[in-house]
């Protein structure tokens, strides 16, 4: 039965990822990305309990935490285009750069 | 008795995780602007990702399994609203406004002031910035 439940999440990450590709705007695919990351730590969670191999949960929770630095990462480098520390506010980038992605 | 109650509680867990999971994401895919996507992508950060988390809990039963597990629910509660947040604010802060946006009740009470126009047009006009911000904008592109 709990196969089921790890093709269901493919299905959903199939269609996150046409999401991702099709996005017209960069917050769009910023957030399938995101998405698809939370589907991952499900799929790997759900792969353990399939394979009966615990140790999976591990690598989930570092996925996990991956996951959310990267989506952070991405949009700063957006922003700011640097991933070091911040600008100041007078060197800011204009912050329409996701506008006419289409 | 009380196995297969467990196991019918865990079942129930994962059905209606599996159905949050499938309308999110195609709500993702289906759904006409941003703001809407955003809504359904986080239906999947919410009751999907945790129904099916905690339906794995009882299969589990109480053992280290669980508590690794309940780590992973503490830390994606945390961090989902939180990435959510950091995008909705990215696009706004772009200038992204809802399709169906009839008044901008954000928008600042200026007369000049127009629903789709930027955000950084607004509120960063003074004009030692305007140099910079074209510098910046020739380099990067």
């Amino acid at each position: 039965m709990m196969i089921f439940v790890n093709l269901l999440i493919i299905l959903c990450m199939v269609m996150m990822l046409i999401r991702l590709f099709v996005g017209p705007t960069l917050y769009d695919r910023v957030l399938a990305l995101n998405v698809f990351g939370t589907a991952t730590v499900l799929l790997i969670a759900a792969m353990g309990f399939l394979a009966e191999r615990p140790e999976f949960l591990d690598i989930a929770l570092l996925y996990a935490l991956i996951n959310f630095v990267g989506t952070i990462a991405v949009l700063k480098f957006f922003r700011y285009r640097r991933l070091g520390d911040a600008p100041e506010d007078s060197e800011m980038v204009g912050t329409n750069s996701g506008d006419g992605d289409a | 008795m009380l196995e297969i109650a467990v196991e019918i509680i865990s079942w129930i867990c994962f059905i209606t995780g599996g159905f949050f999971l499938f309308i999110g994401s195609l709500g993702l895919l289906r759904l006409g602007d941003f703001w809407a996507r955003l809504h359904a992508a986080s239906i999947i950060d919410s009751a999907g990702l945790g129904l099916i988390l905690f339906g794995m809990m009882f299969q589990a039963g109480l053992t280290l399994v669980t508590v690794k597990l309940i780590a992973i629910v503490l830390f994606l509660l945390i961090t989902g609203p939180t990435a959510s947040h950091a995008v909705a604010n990215a696009a706004f802060a772009s200038g992204s406004r809802p399709r169906s946006l009839v008044v901008d009740e954000t928008a600042r009470k200026e007369p000049k002031l127009r629903a789709g126009e930027p955000v950084s047009k607004r509120k960063r006009k003074a004009p030692s910035e305007k140099p910079a911000t074209k510098k910046t904008k020739s380099k990067a592109t």
